[in-house]
């Protein structure tokens, strides 16, 4: 059983990967290298007339380095390190890493459908989907919206942690919403959905990064956008072949 | 006929802790693989993996 959770999450999970990578080219790529142009560039806010301080403005300890790219690497040769040449390259590697992810993604699906025990098929696979779209992107996109290169933003690990917190009890508050048979259940996983908000995300000490705002708010909805076609397609995959593989 | 019926029945009637074991060994793995491309600090990784952290809208930098 296990050799076959594997194979339908490996095959959903390079479909919808390779899928999102041709999306991406045409939604969020554009954007990202747009805003690349704008890293480490004073704020456009700023419109040239003021001085950058990069201390008062709490640009400090490499909070916003720009990790690739020939641009910013200046004369620190001993602190770079390979990253990918932009082009071919770079866009392999992106497709390579959305692959892996979709995979990974797919894994827990499958588990969890298999879990659950009930007949699925392709219609029900994208219901899931939805799931897992609000679990890892709609829900943590409240407190830390999706984040273009340039962005300002607190401390990383904070950030990852609480976007950890996030999907686990949005995951969990979805599960007593929809999948328990006890009539308090609802209330509860309605709180759970609330509590990581309630508690809420690190936030950055200041605003005003170099991106443009009107980029910004393009990227949000534009990988918000991506991600929900990607996990209406990653369902929709993992339930199709759950049921050919016969797996509930 | 009869084996392959009395077979899916089996399948179908898995209990739930014959059910759990591979379930969370996907369930791991797939955490582990979602770690790697999305959250893992060497510079590297984070390098190859940059714009699929981006576009999927995992903390970055």
């Amino acid at each position: 059983m296990t050799g076959r959770i594997f194979a339908v999450a490996l095959l959903a999970g390079l479909a919808a990967g390779l899928a999102v990578s041709v999306l991406q080219h045409f939604t969020t790529t554009p954007i990202i290298l747009h805003a690349e142009t704008f890293e480490g560039k004073p704020a456009a806010s700023l419109g040239g007339h003021a001085q950058l301080d990069l201390t008062a403005r709490g640009l400090t300890g490499g909070r916003l380095y720009l990790a690739h790219g020939a641009a910013d690497h200046g004369s620190n040769a001993e602190a770079q390190t390979w990253s990918p040449e932009d082009g071919l390259e770079r866009t392999l590697f992106t497709s390579l890493t959305n692959v892996l992810t979709a995979i990974g993604f797919a894994l827990v699906l499958t588990a969890v459908m298999f879990m659950r025990g009930r007949p699925v098929d392709g219609r029900q696979g994208v219901i899931w989907g939805m799931a897992g779209f609000a679990v890892v992107s709609l829900a943590p996109a409240l407190g830390l919206p999706p984040e273009v290169p340039g962005a300002m933003a607190a401390e990383l690990t904070g950030r990852q942690e609480w976007w950890v917190l996030c999907a686990v009890l949005t995951a969990g508050g979805l599960g007593l919403m929809f999948l328990s048979a006890q009539r308090w259940m609802p209330w509860a996983g309605a709180a759970m959905l609330a509590l990581p908000h309630v508690l809420g995300a690190p936030q950055a000490d200041a605003m005003g990064g170099a991106v443009p705002p009107e980029l910004a708010a393009h990227f949000v909805a534009a990988s918000l956008v991506t991600a929900a076609a990607f996990w209406a397609f990653l369902g929709f995959a993992t339930g199709t072949l759950a049921k050919r593989f016969k797996l509930t | 006929m009869t084996v392959h019926t009395e077979n899916t029945q089996q399948a179908v009637h898995a209990t739930v802790a014959e059910r759990a074991a591979p379930a969370v060994l996907a369930l791991m793995f797939g955490a582990f693989l979602v770690f790697g491309t999305g959250f893992a600090h060497p510079q590297t990784i984070h390098n190859a993996a940059h714009d699929t952290r981006h576009a999927f809208s995992f903390p970055c930098h």
